[in-house]
């Protein structure tokens, strides 16, 4: 229902009489004059909440946008440094698990519990495959000194290896590889964090859809989450080719 | 003088059988509520103690001012005292201060609600802001924080020693709180909202709460993401901010001023509703030009997001980018402009009472004109090299934070306090005291202005002999504060057992929460109201009382 | 009266001691008071205005004289005139505002030319004759005076609140101001930026100066070696002149003459030399290949201190000819003493 469309209209008085028998639906809570209204304000709700998350990873955005514009060469050998196989295979991971996600959401509105059930743990072992193969790159990092701290090494930028046709950096741009280490990791670190919070919320919703209550009309709190991992798989669209694809041919 | 207070004949009168106060009992029926009602409770009392903390950091500044010499205590002890007072004072009082009690007691029922659209989701900012709470009072019993509360790079990741992780922390999880209090509100008005209650017969009080829920969902993560970058600096070293790795400082306080020039407007909008509310009722008038009011609150939120950069004129930001900024701040000036001639022109042809509540207003009044004004010369460039960072800049954003909000504030709570409690707050002794808020407070920050002037920086713990006689004057006004701000708290403790019984509408005021009991039921409404008249319409609520006299008769 | 005599002495002194406007000490000054004092009028009149309505108002219209109140909607005339009439005030502020930075920040070409390295807590001052100086600065009255400034550490602010001048020294890059001192005498200098423990300790002196007692104190006060002369010597021992030789075939651009002008960048860009590019050259060279040479220029960064990088711009300033950088290369040469060290040198 759109905006003007509520203040002009009232809702009708039969709603009330409705309401006063207490005829809603189980999960109607007290507060709320209509399951509509609920449903309405709940993803109205999730949306302002993404909103509050763009402007989160904005912030990010905008230090990447403005380091890959002062120190591009830099970003460009750092980026072929990361493994881009790994990060489409995580794309194609996340894109999936966005898609069982949605079917999760139709199992649930079509009311079949097996079928979410389903969805919703495929859905969390996708979550644990990205994770998984990030934990890879995230070693591969570790053990090749491109981690920002004390212990980064500039030297596989200064002095490429042999046979790839990878650009030497003179140090001082190779110094410059470690912001674009720091934004690798606080970004992806993030988006990480999100999908692990996610999946978390992922296993609760599947232990409470036992008792079939998401199969029975309380369609919301799997939508809302679908919006959610929808918005982190969308996070990702635009981490993958930031990060991985700088001036790759 | 007259009044337009009507209570309830005391002799006969006692307070509702069944109030949300006395519905469940039990110190867990109150911490695990997800009624508004209470929640807002639990935020004043927690926001309450944490004002004289910070309010204690603040008497330890002006003492050590008392003299030229840093004679009290060390400079690193100096430096923690305005850190902390800046912190608690900003993230654990101001911000929270009016949206998250008055405005959560309120607003579901200024609307015709019965709560907030996500009650549980109230209770978790609650809770999130006490931990945000425990987490700075933890960094106290460590050895506090010394970055000051703007954590300006480098400083605060590599030339400190104490605990900027924890507070940044403390900062992170106190953010959250506000951006799901914001949220929740915006749902709420949007989605909440009784039959007939269309957006322009909202109060004003909701309008300006709206429009800082914005400023607080828009910008609050923007500080939450700068707070990680320096908390991950400092603890694995990535280099986003370091110059010596390329980093750029100055990114930074771009991040940092991108939420903290909103946050001011999320100080002092929702205390703009305030002053709205109380003076329409003390003049029996309905606010000047409504929509003119509604849509500046509206105007500051959206141009108070385009402004930040006028914090760092000096920092080097290029001479164009700087004219824009300082255009675009002269701009944000004028919807508060606006604000106070509504004001002024609301009590024109009105009938006037001057309780308590309206004192404070017209404390706010003028105070927060000479603070919006002084804000004028900051966003002038020339005069900003000679203005910032000197005391100037401290006397004008107490003006607009002290003067402005903390009057608001103190003038909300006086005017809802009898729908929060039941009972009267005792008018004569906080006459004396709003009096003398009122003049400790000019003694305290108006000889800034002059110091500022002349060029002493703002914290400094030592400063030259010949601004001594001034700081004198804002110690000596900062004690008179200090008891005015002292006297509410007991006088109001006092009135919740000694108090005259305030019936429903001691007021005689239009809003919603006024046509129901005080305190209120913990649903609000028997049955959802049908709103069928505009804000602030003195003229339907003569006809609801005499329909009801007939009624009774 | 019971005040004692020796509690009213103490006051009028006291009083009388303590200033409530600062001294005007430069060109700026009465420019920038003249737009302080104007701003106070402004709020004075707002406060006056905004004051009498209520005060008015609150008399007229208070319940004893006026008991039923008249219920007005609003005006748009009313809207639009307190709209429109302090809108034309903060513009015309803004416009006044933005002439004064202007003439704040954009220094005369003429400028004399003093660096400051701001470190905790303290000014370091030098002066292109070598004069070195502690958290005091020495100028001339009369003569714009610019200041080239960088922050060892944190950001820091040198504000001058006599000469109504401050900005912001910032961590990895030049930052500027300057002023044109009217009044001998000594003023102020503070820190306003935060920046630690002992920020308010991290102040100094202004002595102004007129000109011929500025000459006596600069010969008085001179280490005996110059900025431009102690960046020779570094230039030389760093190795510097190896490349920037100024022969047509060496493998760096020739430095002589090169400050001030526009340069054209290996990338196709152009980029103008001033003190800060100078400044970052040495330190990011990959970021500032001129046409025509190899990105073989090893970056100096950690390598020199920010008062050796302001004797090298300082000596690159000054640079006309290359005369003595071939005597000293080849004394170097004949010596064979200073080459740089193998890990300062990369292997393209």
């Amino acid at each position: 229902m759109s905006l003007a469309s509520t203040i002009t209209n009232p809702p009708e008085p039969e709603i009330h009489a409705s309401h006063d028998v207490h005829e809603h639906p189980f999960y109607q809570k007290h507060h709320f004059e209509t399951a509509e209204q609920q449903r309405e304000a709940a993803s109205f709700g999730m949306w302002l909440f993404l909103l509050t998350e763009i402007m989160f990873f904005g912030g990010l955005f905008f230090a990447y946008l403005l380091y890959r514009n002062w120190y591009y060469d830099a970003f460009v050998s750092a980026s072929n440094s990361i493994n881009m196989v790994m990060g489409l295979i995580n794309t194609i991971v996340l894109i999936g698990s966005s898609f069982t996600m949605a079917m999760a959401v139709w199992s649930a509105e079509v009311r079949n519990k097996k079928l979410l059930q389903i969805f919703l743990l495929a859905t969390v072992v996708l979550g644990f495959a990205f994770l998984g193969i990030k934990t890879g790159e995230y070693y591969d990092k570790f053990a090749e000194h491109h981690v920002p701290g004390a212990s980064f090494d500039i030297h596989d930028f200064v002095h490429p290896q042999p046979g790839t046709n990878e650009k030497a950096l003179s140090v001082d741009m190779a110094n410059k590889t470690q912001i674009f280490f720091s934004l690798y990791f606080a970004m992806t670190g993030v988006h990480a964090l999100h999908m692990i919070i996610g999946i978390g919320i992922l296993i609760g919703l599947l232990w409470y859809s036992r008792s079939g209550i998401y199969t029975e009309g309380y369609v919301q709190p799997i939508e809302n989450f679908g919006l959610y991992w929808h918005f982190v798989d969308i996070v990702w669209i635009f981490l993958f080719p930031l990060l991985y694809l700088i001036n790759r041919h | 003088m007259s009044t337009i207070v009507s209570l309830p004949d005391q002799t006969t009168a006692a307070l509702p059988k069944r109030t949300y106060i006395n519905n469940e009992h039990g110190i867990l029926s109150w911490l695990l509520t997800a009624d508004h009602k209470r929640i807002a409770m639990l935020y004043l009392v927690s926001i309450t103690f944490f004002f004289f903390i910070g309010g204690f950091f603040a008497g330890m500044v002006r003492l050590e001012l008392l003299t030229p010499a840093g004679d009290l205590m060390a400079a690193d002890t100096y430096n923690k005292m305005f850190t902390m007072h800046g912190i608690v004072m900003i993230f654990l009082f101001l911000v929270p201060s009016v949206p998250a009690t008055l405005g959560n007691f309120l607003i579901p029922i200024m609307i015709g609600a019965k709560d907030l659209a996500f009650p549980k989701i109230n209770l978790l900012s609650w809770y999130l802001y006490m931990a945000g709470g425990i987490f700075v009072l933890t960094t106290l019993v460590l050895g506090g924080v010394d970055t000051g509360w703007t954590f300006t790079t480098p400083l605060s990741t590599h030339y400190l020693n104490t605990h900027v992780v924890t507070t940044a922390t403390a900062i992170f999880i106190a953010g959250f709180s506000s951006i799901f209090t914001g949220l929740n509100f915006i749902v709420t008005i949007h989605r909440m909202r009784a039959p007939g209650m269309t957006w322009f017969r909202l109060p004003l009080f909701v309008w300006s709460n709206y429009a800082a829920s914005v400023l607080m969902v828009l910008g609050t993560p923007v500080l939450a993401i700068a707070i990680v970058l320096v908390a991950l600096e400092r603890t694995i070293g990535i280099g986003v901010f370091d110059p010596t790795k390329g980093g750029d400082p100055l990114l930074f306080q771009h991040l940092f001023w991108f939420y903290s020039h909103p946050a001011v407007y999320i100080m002092i909008l929702p205390g703009f509703g305030v002053i709205s509310e109380v003076i329409s009722t003390f003049s029996r008038k309905r606010v000047f030009g409504y929509t003119a009011v509604a849509f500046s609150s509206v105007a500051i939120a959206v141009f108070g997001f385009f402004v930040w950069a006028h914090h760092m004129f000096i920092m080097g930001v290029s001479n164009y980018s700087a004219l824009v900024f300082s255009l675009l701040t002269m701009l944000v000036a004028v919807p508060s402009a606006i604000k106070i001639f509504n004001w002024s022109f609301t009590m024109q042809k009105g009938s006037i009472t001057f309780e308590t509540p309206m004192l404070y207003a017209f404390g706010f009044i003028g105070l927060f004109t000479i603070g919006g004004l002084t804000g004028v010369f900051l966003g002038a460039l020339g005069m900003d090299v000679m203005l910032t960072e000197t005391y100037f800049v401290v006397a004008h954003f107490h003006f607009v934070m002290v003067g402005g909000m903390l009057m608001a504030f103190l003038a909300g709570i006086h005017f809802w306090w009898p729908k929060l409690t039941g009972r009267m707050y005792p008018e004569s002794v906080s006459k004396l005291a709003a009096i003398i808020t009122f003049v400790g407070f000019i003694l305290t920050f108006f000889p800034q202005f002059v110091v500022g002037y002349l060029g002493m920086p703002r914290r400094y713990h030592a400063y030259p002999p010949e601004f001594q006689v001034l700081n004198v004057l804002s110690t000596a006004g900062a004690t008179v504060l200090g008891v005015g701000y002292m006297l509410p708290l007991l006088y109001l403790a006092w009135s919740l057992k000694y108090g005259a019984i305030a019936g429903n509408n001691p007021w005689q005021a239009t809003g919603l929460e006024w046509q129901i009991q005080s305190p209120p039921l913990t649903e609000n409404f028997i049955e959802t109201p049908i709103v069928d008249h505009e804000a602030y319409d003195y003229e339907w609520l003569e006809r609801t009382k005499e329909r009801e006299l007939q009624h009774v008769g | 009266m019971g005040i004692s005599p020796v509690l009213w002495e103490f006051l009028t002194k006291w009083l009388t001691t303590s200033p409530v406007w600062p001294r005007e000490a430069s060109t700026i000054a009465p420019w920038a008071d003249a737009l302080f004092i104007f701003l106070w009028l402004m709020t004075l009149f707002g406060v006056v205005l905004v004051g009498a309505l209520v005060f008015t108002f609150a008399v007229r219209y208070r319940k004893e004289r006026h008991p039923v109140a008249v219920q007005i909607e609003g005006s748009t005339l009313l809207e639009a005139t307190w709209t429109i009439i302090p809108l034309g005030i903060f513009l015309f502020i803004f416009v006044w505002g933005a002439w004064l930075y202007f003439r704040i920040y954009n220094p005369p070409a003429d400028a004399m030319q003093v660096y400051v390295v701001g470190k905790q807590w303290m000014w370091k001052a030098e002066h292109p004759g070598g004069q070195h100086e502690i958290n005091a600065l020495h100028v001339p009255i009369g003569r714009p005076v610019q200041l080239t400034m960088i922050s060892q550490d944190v950001f820091h602010s040198y504000s001058i609140p006599a000469f109504r001048v401050k900005r912001e020294v910032i961590p990895g890059r030049y930052s500027t101001v300057w002023f044109n001192a009217t009044e001998p005498g000594v003023y102020h200098l503070f820190c306003t930026q935060y920046c630690g423990t002992l920020h308010s300790g991290m102040i100094g002196e202004i002595t102004a100066m007129r000109p011929e007692d500025y000459e006596k104190w600069t010969k008085l006060s001179t280490s005996g070696m110059s900025l431009a002369q102690n960046g020779e010597r570094l230039f030389a021992s760093m190795g510097c002149n190896s490349c920037h030789s100024g022969n047509a075939a060496a493998a760096g651009p020739n430095l002589a003459g090169v400050y001030g002008s526009k340069i054209k960048m290996d990338d196709g860009s152009e980029q103008l030399a001033t003190d800060g590019w100078l400044r970052d050259t040495i330190l990011n060279p990959s970021q500032h290949v001129p046409l025509g040479y190899k990105p073989i220029m090893p970056t100096y960064q950690g390598q020199i201190s920010e008062e050796g990088l302001i004797d090298l711009v300082e000596y690159i300033k000054q640079l006309k000819t290359n005369y003595r950088i071939q005597q000293t290369l080849n004394t170097a040469k004949a010596e064979d003493v200073v080459q740089p060290t193998p890990d300062q040198k990369v292997t393209p």
